[in-house]
């Protein structure tokens, strides 16, 4: 029967002995325990941040685009042909009833000026839909309505950044700016909306009746054109059942052959952000990789001293051996020597991931998650590294003849 | 039955060209209770002697039966408990772990057998009291002079009641005082604790103490005679 806890404590002393020593052996595995702690972090954050963004778009979107045509064997881009109409959108809300709210988009550019203040920002045409849609709650004034739309009217409902742009910290609502020279009045103001996942500042954008857009600040190719049609489905199960059916309708009214190619693209939000996803949860897993060759490291700086350790204490190794040490009180002594410098350095290493983790997160602005699994993960592989580093030279010593060992100089 | 029997045993080392005979075949006998000194001049074997019955070694060719079991059957771990529960060391050299308090040192043998750390502590303090280290339990074997140090290792080989001691020059390094005390003390162990100690040794002065001379040459047994101890003597010449 061997006894750990006195063995603990021949381990202990042997690693006050020689602080210096061990505390830079130590630093190998603090350093890689905590590299993985961070990197994992902000991996973890990253996905996160886009499973948190993906959740305030709303799961339920599809996304329909003007799709490639093939003209003359050339196949042409996606978009590059616009096929889509605002009616094409309010016969998608009319024919598929598991769609709660459309969207038809005209957007583009456009220079907005209100007295002496002008600013650049994104136009976005559409009908009420879109405040369903896009899931945006107003802070000041109201939306544009179906009234709105049908008459054309303008009306302009500003983000955030376009009010602080251009009114500063004044009530914009009720006064006018000119979008493209063209008055329009202002009728309402959104609430942050805050960075989207590429970095795009969702509050820099103006909305106003898709038809205000059409026939005032964008024109047409024809009559109607919309860039895009945003459709919020009412339940999750039913997406992948409503594209066929937006499919089937699209395909019909714009009379498209058995064997023809669509004129248009039916996007799910909610894939795009799952493979943005993945690409995230691979980029966790790459920076995992390279912090675990750091702790590698450690690993083999703590084999290494452990070797030095048996080699310098040969002498002691046949007195314990003289005395009646067996085979695998030698073996334990020097694993739980290793096991306690890895497992120490490990500790650290966790507390100072987390720091560090912590850090970048305030300096970088970064999402940061420090998940219980990883700190369970950096344990257990330290624990690893401390027994498969420290195994060799415990066997080493183990085998040693007592009295070659007791001679040893 | 013999605490000690080798018969024939040969210990040979290969280095360089022409083999080393450390032992030429040694055959002898040590009964319990005696008290043994080893002579010869140096490289005669005798420590190669000592390590093999210590079990610390193992011969090139031979049989060593301690307390009639055949040492060369036993693995690696059953000499480990031999050495634990039926050998007690003393090293010219003291051999105590540095660093490490009298009182840890003296444990060491008790800890290999698994004994409760109370106990251990209780009968390692017992062992340092009666060597006369009363005191100097917390102190480091670089705090202690060289006498105090092999009293230490003394105790160590002492206290798990080993019924023999091995001892290759415990006074080699002592001067006269501290030999006689050692010595003194290895009677006392002898005549009253009825341990068997066997001891290399280069002066007649310290041979003196034991009941029985074996010397040594060439890696052979040239002499095996009984001594009349010293004290003994005097006693005898005053009466
Ligand atoms: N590990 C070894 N390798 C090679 N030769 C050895 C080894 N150990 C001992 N010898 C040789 O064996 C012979 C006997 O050595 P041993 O140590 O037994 O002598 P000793 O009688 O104890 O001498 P001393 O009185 O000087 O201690 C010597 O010639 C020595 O050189
Ligand atoms: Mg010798």
């Amino acid at each position: 029967m061997i006894n750990i806890p006195d063995t603990l404590k021949i381990s202990l002393r042997a690693i006050r002995i020689n602080k210096m020593r061990s505390g830079l052996t130590m630093l190998g595995i603090i350093i890689g325990v905590g590299s993985v702690i961070a990197m994992l972090a902000v991996g973890t954050g990253a996905s996160e941040k886009i499973k948190e963004q993906l959740s305030s778009m709303g799961t339920n979107l599809l996304l329909v685009l003007p799709g490639s045509t093939t003209s003359g064997g050339l196949r042409m881009g996606l978009g590059s042909q616009p096929t889509l109409t605002k009616d094409d959108a309010d016969a998608v809300l009319r024919e598929i009833p598991k769609v709660q709210e459309v969207a038809p988009v005209l957007s583009g550019a456009a220079q907005v000026v209100y007295g002496n203040q002008n600013w650049s920002t994104g136009v976005y045409g559409s009908t009420p839909g879109i405040f369903v849609v896009r899931d945006l709650s107003l802070i000041a004034g109201r939306g544009f309505t179906e009234q709105d739309v049908r008459s054309a009217t303008k009306v302009a409902v500003l983000g955030q950044t376009v009010v602080t742009n251009l009114f500063g910290s004044a009530n914009p609502v009720g006064q006018v700016i000119r979008i493209k020279k063209l008055p329009f009045t202002v009728i309402g103001v959104l609430a942050e909306k805050g960075q989207s996942m590429q970095g795009q500042d969702q509050d820099d954008i103006i909305y106003i009746p898709v038809t205000t857009a059409q026939k005032k600040i964008f024109g047409t190719a024809f009559p109607g054109m919309v860039r895009n049609i945003m459709v919020k489905v009412r339940n999750a199960e039913d997406l992948n059942a409503v594209e066929t059916e937006l499919n089937n309708l699209l395909r019909q009214r714009h009379r498209i052959g058995p064997r023809e190619d669509n004129d248009f693209q039916v996007r799910n939000l909610a894939d795009m952000m799952q493979m943005a996803e993945q690409s995230a949860r691979v980029m966790t897993l790459l920076l995992g990789a390279i912090a675990s060759v750091s702790l590698l490291v450690g690993g083999i700086g703590i084999m290494n001293i452990m070797l030095v350790s048996v080699t310098e204490r040969t002498r002691e190794i046949g007195i314990r051996m003289a005395v009646g040490a067996k085979t695998w009180d030698i073996r334990l002594q020097f694993i739980i020597e290793a096991l306690t410098l890895s497992l120490m350095g490990g500790v650290i290493g966790i507390v100072l991931g987390i720091g560090g983790a912590t850090i970048l997160s305030a300096l970088a602005g970064w999402t940061t998650v420090v998940s219980p699994l990883s700190i369970l993960l950096a344990f257990g592989f330290s624990a690893l590294v401390g027994i498969f580093f420290g195994f060799y030279p415990a066997y080493k010593a183990s085998l040693l003849n007592p009295i070659d060992a007791l001679r040893y100089e | 039955m013999a605490l000690i029997e080798t018969k024939d045993l040969y210990k040979i080392y290969d280095v360089g060209e022409a083999p080393v005979h450390a032992l030429d075949g040694v055959t002898a006998r040590i009964e319990p209770g005696e008290f043994v000194a080893i002579m010869g001049p140096s490289g005669s074997g005798k420590s190669t002697f000592m390590n093999i019955i210590g079990c610390l070694d193992q011969p090139t060719r031979g049989q060593y039966f301690l307390g009639g079991i055949e040492t060369g059957r036993l693995n690696r771990d059953e000499l480990a408990a031999i050495r634990n529960e039926k050998i007690g060391f003393v090293f010219q050299g003291f051999n105590l772990l540095p660093r490490t308090s009298a009182l840890e040192n003296v444990e060491l043998p008790m800890f290999y057998r698994s004994m409760p750390q109370a106990e251990r502590k209780k009968k390692a303090l017992e062992a340092l009291k009666r060597l006369g280290l009363a005191g100097r339990e917390h102190h480091h074997p670089n705090q202690l002079s060289g006498g105090q140090q092999q009293r230490v290792a003394i105790a160590r080989a002492l206290v798990n009641d080993a019924p023999l001691i091995l001892a290759d020059e415990p006074t080699g390094n002592l001067d006269t005082k501290n030999s006689i005390e050692i010595m003194e003390l290895m009677v006392r162990l002898n005549r009253d604790d009825h341990i068997t100690i066997v001891l290399v040794t280069h002066e007649y002065d310290i041979a003196a103490f034991s009941r029985r001379i074996i010397h040594f040459l060439d890696g052979r047994i040239v002499s095996d005679e009984p001594n009349i101890p010293e004290k003994q003597k005097r006693e005898d010449g005053a009466a």
